[in-house]
């Protein structure tokens, strides 16, 4: 017989593990990633293809040779870091390679130097993004028209924030199309119900709670509507707020990211009123004409705090 | 349905012993009772070496106030009075009987009429429970006289009675209710004279819908017992956790049920109960669930105490298969694991639980990835994954101020980590860390 | 343009020069008057904040050692007698000399392997595990190979030996801080004088079981025979609850005790390898000389 196994209850565990949560948060990518190829054609697929594998490449060098410990890419959170790197960006040919710097900063510097997955304060895909964005400013905001091609040189055009910041809403952009995905932009955040779809399947698996993306949209929703109000000509009507640009990317994958956001649900509604709040100060006077990733890349800042802040109900008190 | 307000997992239930009767276990050749089956100081041996004693015979006396009496479970002669590795491998004071037939103490009824009427008065009823050396059976095995002798200042208004059973695997507590159902209420009717409360609420989960059946009907006949069927949620059966979910009432930080006017008791105590009162039998018994998914049969047994967990292995399942990979005494959320087959069974044993080698191994650990699992887990309402990086960093000052000492170490961390890491453990090396702590400073 | 500039610098110039002149008053006022003494002894201290010496830190040391103003009592075990002499003579006092001392694991895994029971599967912590039973070899006091004493030691004197899953002293490493010791919870590490020429005979069992039942779990465990006390020609062995002990204040080396132990609990350390007992036969006798007289008085005494 074998040798009796000793320890401390309890003796058995859920089938829980973080490989399990990661791949079903990549799970929860697919849709928006089939309407991204559908919509931006090979590009987008070729971008995708080239931030997920260089994020896992990424993550195995440093893991060999730099920390000399054993890999954990098989866990599948670079895999999600990729993908969401992806999302944040334009699918055109330039994006090939300046998306594996994007990599090379979001799993390098952002998540490996802290010590790796569950130790990095701000969200890796994020910071990779903002990093681009800063440093290749033309590149990063030159949108492919949408309209499936299997061609690489596809027309440009701007996005609904981009062309509102200019000066008015380009007129053919109705809100079917956003909700859809039919407009301009980074290649993941386009279509509201592919991101909604994969926002659901992860509430139902209790992946994310519905704290976070209820409190950043519906922040977000509360504070143009505010605004437009007040002024409907200088200020976007607040369905379309939430519906074009990364709001809804952002408010159910970046910003509910485990690592990066409050454990409390207390904690979870400030970190998410926060976000939208932010979102729509930056988009509104802000230098630029999306705030999504500030603003959660300010929060994450901030979640710490809220950790020592928002504490849980005790039982016992 | 009732439950508690938070936290709480769902574990897999596998009550695969559910449906097997009673059965008796043969006494063996020698036993060994150990001294200290029970929460407090060891019982001081008063036999000596050569004495002749019979079942039901008191052979270790309780000297100190936290301490409870131990009879034999068996007759025959003294063979010793040395130590015994207890199932841990620590050795204990202990009394080796050599078996001789089975005579019972004259005192004893063992016709299997009810009786149920008891005219003691609550304090008789107490010194009786005192001498007959019952403990809570749920686990602890804290000594059932001390939990119903209710301070000076303190009044209990509710008796709670713990038939959740929400570990899974135990099956114990469900076969009792089902075959000594009527015993059960008399046991449950002689405590509630003891503290005086006009109400006894009998709780238990909804996956046995057969025990709550049965138990309402036989509580009709009864004055005063409520049966209060609860949702399917662990640690349903915990102390704090089941008055809360009976009554709303929280017991606070640091307090005692008997704050919050609670006084609970398992419902196998009871059963020992009415036996010890009305039969004038002294707790030499356990029931006890044999069980597990590599087991070729599923038992459950009513045992002597000091039999070893070899025996009971070899009379119901001859011997444990190849594959087992960790022994349980007690459920898979809150048992511990057993090193020593050689060692007896003591009082509180409920179950012998076998698990394979895969089922019983744990995952390795991973980064915490800062879910919150844990938290949401927790009954308590505290932050495991927080005493858990405290603890390794060793600010032990930090860990109190958080409460650690609230813990119940019910487990529901540990087993709702995706990072496999092992929350609980770490949560009780701090909580034994802070006691040191706080013990140095007086 | 150049206006500006020139603006811009007189405003910053005036902000330093008044805050310069602020932070002058403000450290004036809260001025902390300390013994220069203090850091002086500080600066000699290794400052690896071992706490060995029983203080919060080498600061704490320091302040002690000024404000008691000699070394009585005060042992910075690191530093041993090279910064006691240092520091004795900043402070002007005699020098007090210590014997330097090393950790001593007093577990014997030779046959730990053979002797497994069980697999601990929790949580990697001695203190833990000694809370959950008696550990993987079933015996309750020795060493339980979670390795909290290596992550106690400032040093890096103590590692695991992979081979046994008990730790093994570095001794030119170990300062005898102490900290291993107290980070065991079952006490199986000692501090224990150095010896001379590093030369040193201990006990390696702490087990106080009666001999029959620690043999089950240890076939090195000590039994309590009492063989070594009766041979020891220096009376430094004391047997105690079925364990012998070994006073390192008495004990002369001479090493009958540990050719005298059935069970060779009793380790040497320190002693030429022992190629030297089946080599040169010359030198043979010359240890026959010295032995002989001993042995006799002992039976003598007998």
């Amino acid at each position: 017989m074998n040798l009796l196994n000793i320890s401390g209850s309890p003796h058995v565990h859920s089938d829980e593990s973080t490989k399990k949560i990661m791949w079903r948060v990549n799970l929860a990518l697919v849709p928006a990633l089939i309407v991204a190829i559908t919509f931006f054609g090979v590009n987008a697929l070729l971008v995708s293809l080239i931030s997920v594998a260089s994020c896992v490449l990424f993550q195995w060098l440093i893991e060999k040779f730099i920390l000399k410990q054993p890999t954990t890419v098989w866990d599948g959170s670079a895999i999600v870091t990729g993908l969401l790197l992806a999302f944040n960006v334009p699918a055109t040919v330039d994006m090939m390679w300046i998306v594996v710097i994007g990599a090379l900063v979001a799993i390098g510097i952002a998540k490996m130097a802290f010590g790796g997955l569950g130790k990095n304060p701000f969200n890796p895909a994020i910071v990779g993004r903002i990093f681009l964005l800063i440093s290749f400013p033309v590149q990063m905001t030159t949108w492919p028209k949408p309209g499936f091609t299997m061609s690489f040189d596809a027309a440009t055009g701007a996005t609904p924030l981009g062309a509102f910041k200019e000066g008015a809403l380009p007129a053919d952009v109705t809100l079917m199309d956003a909700f859809l995905g039919h407009i301009g932009g980074s290649m993941g955040e386009i279509s509201a119900i592919a991101i909604l779809l994969g926002a659901i399947y992860l509430l139902c698996r209790k992946i994310i709670t519905w704290h976070i993306p209820v409190a950043f949209i519906g922040t977000a929703f509360v504070f143009s509507g505010i605004l437009w109000l007040v002024n409907p000509e200088t200020y976007m009507d607040p369905v379309m707020t939430i519906f074009t640009g990364g709001i809804m990317l952002g408010a159910c994958f970046m910003a509910t990211d485990m690592v990066t956001s409050p454990m409390a649900k207390s904690g979870q509604l400030i970190f998410g009123f926060g976000c939208g709040l932010l979102t729509i100060v930056i988009r509104n006077w802000g230098a630029y004409p999306e705030g999504v990733s500030f603003a959660i890349l300010i929060m994450n800042g901030v979640t710490p705090l809220l950790n020592r802040w928002c504490k849980p109900k005790r039982f016992a008190v | 349905m009732k439950t508690f307000r938070m936290g709480g997992v769902h574990p897999e239930e596998n009550k695969i012993s559910n449906d097997a009767a009673i059965e008796v276990m043969p006494v063996g050749k020698q036993m060994v009772v150990l001294m200290n089956q029970h929460l407090g100081a060891p019982a001081t041996p008063i036999v000596q070496k050569g004495d002749k004693v019979k079942v039901g015979q008191l052979i270790g006396e309780a000297q100190t106030f936290m301490c409870a009496n131990v009879h034999s479970p068996v007759s025959g002669t003294v063979l010793k009075i040395d130590t015994c590795k207890d199932a841990f491998g620590l050795a204990k004071p202990a009394v080796y009987i050599n078996v001789e037939g089975d005579e019972w103490m004259e005192t004893i009824d063992r016709t299997p009429d009810i009786k149920r009427e008891c005219a003691l008065e609550p304090k008789e009823i107490v010194a009786k429970l005192k001498e007959m050396g019952i403990v809570g059976l749920g686990g602890a095995t804290f000594p059932t006289h001390i939990k119903y002798s209710v301070p000076e200042g303190k009044k209990a208004e509710y008796l709670i009675v713990n038939a959740a059973e929400c570990e899974p695997y135990l099956t114990s507590d469900y076969r009792v209710m089902m075959e000594h159902a009527e015993e059960v209420c008399v046991g449950v009717s002689i405590l509630r004279k003891a503290l005086g409360v006009p109400n006894a609420y009998i709780g238990i989960e909804s996956n046995k819908p057969q025990a709550i059946a049965k138990m309402q009907e036989t509580a009709k006949q009864f004055e005063g017992i409520i049966i209060e069927p609860l949702k399917v949620k662990y640690p349903q059966g915990a102390e704090k956790q089941l008055i809360n979910a009976i009554t709303g009432r929280k017991v606070g930080s640091g307090k005692l049920p008997i704050d919050s006017g609670c006084v609970v008791s398992n419902v196998g105590s009871c059963f020992a109960v009415y036996e010890a009162i009305q039969k004038n039998k002294p707790l030499i018994e356990n029931i006890l669930t044999v069980t597990g998914k590599e087991l070729p049969s599923q038992h459950n047994y009513v045992v002597r105490i000091g039999t070893t967990y070899n025996e009971i292995i070899a009379h119901s399942i001859g011997q444990l298969p190849e594959t087992t990979g960790k022994v349980i005494s007690g459920g898979t959320m809150m048992g511990k694991a057993v090193v020593n087959l050689e060692a007896p069974t003591v009082k509180g044993n409920s179950s012998i639980l076998v698990m394979g080698e895969k089922e019983a191994r744990r995952n390795p650990e991973s980064n915490c990835i800062r879910c919150g699992k844990c938290m949401h887990a927790c009954p308590m309402g505290l932050e495991p994954y927080l005493f858990s990086a405290l603890v390794k960093n060793n600010r032990i000052e930090e860990a109190k101020e958080h409460n650690i000492l609230d813990c119940i170490e019910c487990g529901c961390c540990f087993f709702s980590c995706p990072a496999n890491k092992p929350l609980t453990d770490e949560i009780r090396l701090g909580k034994n860390k802070v006691r040191a702590m706080m013990a140095a400073k007086k | 343009m150049t206006h500006d500039i020139l603006i811009a610098v007189m405003v910053l110039g005036a902000l330093g020069i008044l805050f310069a002149v602020v932070l002058y008053f403000v450290a004036q006022k809260f001025k902390v008057v300390e013994d220069p003494l203090i850091d002086e002894v500080a600066e000699v201290l290794p400052g690896a904040n071992c706490g060995g010496c029983g203080k919060a830190g080498c600061r704490a040391f320091a302040e002690a050692c000024v404000s008691q103003g000699n070394m009585e009592g005060l042992r910075c075990a690191p530093g041993g007698d090279a910064v006691a002499a240092k520091i004795s003579a900043l402070l002007g006092c005699a020098v007090e000399q210590g014997e330097p001392q090393v950790a001593v694991v007093r577990c014997n895994p030779a046959n730990c392997g053979d002797k497994r029971r069980s697999n601990y599967d929790g949580l990697k912590s001695c203190a833990f595990q000694n809370t959950v039973y008696t550990g993987e070899s079933g015996c309750p006091f020795g060493c339980l190979g979670c390795g909290d004493c290596v992550a106690a030691c400032q040093f890096d004197a103590i590692h695991m030996d992979p081979a046994t899953g008990t730790p093994v002293v570095d001794a030119d490493k170990c300062t005898a801080c102490g900290a291993c010791a107290k980070a065991c919870p079952r006490r199986v590490i000692e501090l224990r004088n150095k010896g001379k020429k590093e030369r040193r005979v201990y006990v390696s069992c702490v087990n106080k079981e009666k001999g029959a039942v620690a043999m089950k779990s240890c076939a090195n465990a000590c039994i309590g025979c009492g063989k070594c006390a009766k041979v020891c020609p220096m009376e430094a062995i004391t047997v105690v609850d079925n364990l012998s002990y070994i006073d390192y204040k008495k004990c002369i080396a001479c090493r009958k005790c540990v050719t005298e132990c059935p069970t060779k609990a009793i380790h040497d350390v320190g002693f030429p390898a022992p190629a030297v007992k089946p080599a040169p036969k010359p030198e043979a006798p010359a240890a026959e000389k010295v032995e002989i007289p001993v042995a006799e008085k002992v039976e003598a005494k007998l």
